[in-house]
């Protein structure tokens, strides 16, 4: 009934044991070391689009400045300020640094989609799935830890007992929730293609090019999650989190040493993260390009889906860097207005949309009167739409009359 | 559109596809052989400061604490001391008596060199100087004053280089007397210990009134 590991099924043996042990060890290492270069990555590239240099001393090609970066905020002065609620103060970077590392263990990060072998690859003799975990509530876990970070990055606002700290929460708080519906909306219309959400299950069904999400889901649920994606992540331009102009600092102003390292790395560790899902749930994970017959064919033993997923995974990276490199910050009602005025309805009649052709599909409707029913579908879409333009136009109307701020 | 333009533009700025590097690594290049090769710095670079004395040894500073006042990061502290007659320190009425300057808060923005009405601190050369404790980061009289051949001191935790203390009134001299231009090549400061009357400096080099190339982004 549930698609589980193979390796956890029928009996248990210490091998069996050892194979997870050593998967939690690797993904821990290498997501750690990964983050480092990351950091080194985004500043490279940035440097380079600013007509910079960027880290160039520091090892060959200055690999080795986050090292120095961390080495340095490891033997700095940890400041616990007067005013600061003690306990949550030490909590809270916790709460934004342990999610990002367990988002991490649902990606299929490698494995063997091919003829339909759901991913299992041979390792040490033990037919495993190159994931941590593969839970049948999959991408929801997901979703539901990407909502604990909130927390982390809330309460680390609110506890420092400062008013910038604090602003940046609550700009934090709001954004990150109004984004996650738009997110899970976009989530969703996949969830509604490949019935499941195990994260192993969504990568199975998309073993072409036309059955990958961005192209079976139609490419509007892939460029709202994109966007929510950064707002839900405070990268460029939906920072407003840690806005220098505004507030100093944002929720990390009053972090020090290795409590704000643990933000900083959490950061760029959640964009990872983030970057794993879109390619998991999009372009169809360690499945390799394939048009038709025609197949991409890299051939790396049981570690050639590891390829692609990193190949595909760096490619969205460095979207996520060129969005910084070249959009200016959002103002804070610019934000909220894309947010629920143009994301969540979208990605609703998006949603909306697919679930009535599917339904008509499994009705065995006839083309023709699939399309007459997406035209009316339409229709009534924008007719929605229309409605909630005058509502947001009469509403702030008044609120101009009433004198409000705006 | 605008928005992809944007795009486009800032993915033009890569080095491969003919985007330049704007950057001088004063401070050195990148690999370890090179660590050592620093670039020759404009003349005036806004380094580490220094307390310039009269011809006669006298001097400049009068203790008047216009560069502490003008001094946007607060990092200078300025007393003044009626000179003793028998025994002056400057040739006026009051001498800098305590002179501090604050290198963990320095901008090396200069105002106080132009504030100064006796062109007593300028600026050498040096920026590289990482001192490891609080202490040293504060540079007293005593540091900041030049010796007697004129050079700034050197401390054992700066790295002066080949050129770094020559010209360190380079500022003043680039500077037209009320910024008329007939008063363009005319001496219109006082002798420096070591180096007597600087002369002026002669038109300024094409270099200075030209930044390098920065590619131009065609529309």
């Amino acid at each position: 009934m549930f698609a589980l590991d193979p390796l956890l099924t029928g009996d248990v043996t210490w091998g069996d044991f050892g194979v997870v042990a050593v998967k939690v060890g690797v993904s821990f290492v290498v997501l750690l070391v990964a983050t480092m270069f990351m950091v080194w990555f985004e500043r490279k590239v940035i440097a380079g689009m600013q007509n910079r240099i960027g880290p160039n001393k520091a090892g060959p090609f200055g690999l080795l400045q986050t090292l120095a970066d961390g080495t340095k905020l490891f033997f700095k002065e940890d400041l616990l300020p007067e005013r600061a609620d003690k306990f949550v103060f030490r909590l809270a970077p916790y709460l934004s640094f342990v999610p990002a590392f367990l988002a991490f263990c649902i990606i299929p990060v490698g494995g063997d989609f091919s003829n339909g072998n759901a991913g299992r690859v041979k390792l040490f003799g033990h037919s495993t799935l190159l994931q941590v975990a593969d839970p049948p509530v999959g991408m929801l876990l997901g979703l539901a830890l990407s909502s604990i970070a909130v927390y982390g990055i809330m309460l680390a606002g609110w506890s420092s007992g400062s008013k910038y700290p604090l602003l940046g929460s609550v700009r934090a708080s709001a954004q990150m929730v109004s984004y996650e519906a738009a997110l899970g909306l976009s989530v969703a219309t996949i969830f509604l293609l490949a019935g499941t959400m195990s994260t192993n299950g969504i990568v199975s069904g998309q073993g072409s090019l036309r059955n990958w999400n961005i192209v079976a889901t139609g490419v509007v649920p892939f460029v709202i999650f994109l966007l929510a994606a950064t707002a839900e992540l405070n990268r460029p331009p939906f920072d407003l989190v840690e806005a220098e102009q505004e507030l100093v600092g944002g929720f990390n102003t009053e972090y020090s040493s290795i409590r704000f390292a643990l933000f900083f790395l959490a950061e760029f560790m959640n964009t990872m993260t983030m970057s794993a899902i879109i390619v998991t749930l999009f372009l169809g994970g360690p499945q390799p390009i394939s048009i038709g017959s025609w197949t991409a064919d890299v051939h790396l033993g049981p570690f050639t889906g590891t390829f692609w997923f990193l190949a595909k995974v760096l490619v969205f990276l460095y979207i996520y860097i060129w969005f910084r490199a070249t959009l200016p910050r959002l103002r804070y009602d610019q934000l909220m207005d894309l947010g629920w005025k143009i994301l969540i309805p979208i990605a609703l009649a998006w949603f909306m949309a697919l679930a009535g052709l599917k339904v008509a599909q499994n009705a065995g409707w006839s083309g023709g009167a699939q399309a007459l029913g997406m035209v009316v579908g339409a229709a009534i879409i924008f007719a929605c739409f229309g409605l909630l333009r005058m509502a947001t136009k009469v509403s702030a109307r008044v609120r101009a009359e009433e004198g409000a701020m705006f | 559109m605008g928005l992809l333009e944007g795009f486009a533009i800032t993915a033009r700025q890569h080095r491969f596809f003919g985007g330049e590097r704007v950057t001088n690594e004063y401070s050195g290049g990148r690999t370890r052989d090179q660590h050592d090769q620093k670039e020759a710095k404009p003349d005036r670079v806004h380094g580490r400061h220094v307390l310039n004395r009269y011809e006669d040894g006298m001097e400049k500073c009068i203790g008047c604490e216009l560069c502490a006042g003008v001094c946007p990061a607060k990092c200078i502290y300025v007393r003044g001391k009626d000179n003793d007659p028998e025994n002056p320190t400057s040739p006026g009425e009051r001498f800098g008596f305590v002179y501090e300057i604050n290198y963990l808060r320095c901008i090396h923005c200069d105002l106080c060199v132009e504030a100064c009405p006796t062109e007593a601190i300028t600026e050498s050369k040096l920026f590289e100087f990482s001192f490891t404790n609080r202490k040293d980061a504060i540079y007293t009289k005593a540091e900041l004053v030049v010796g007697d051949d004129g050079k700034p001191q050197q401390m054992p935790w700066e790295d002066w280089r080949e050129g770094d203390d020559k010209n360190t009134s380079a500022w003043m001299r680039a500077t037209a007397p009320a910024g008329a231009a007939e008063y363009e090549g005319q001496v219109g400061w006082s002798g420096e210990l070591g180096y007597g009357v600087r002369a002026p400096e002669p038109a300024q080099p094409e270099r200075d009134a030209a930044p390098k190339s920065v590619r131009a982004v065609g529309r």
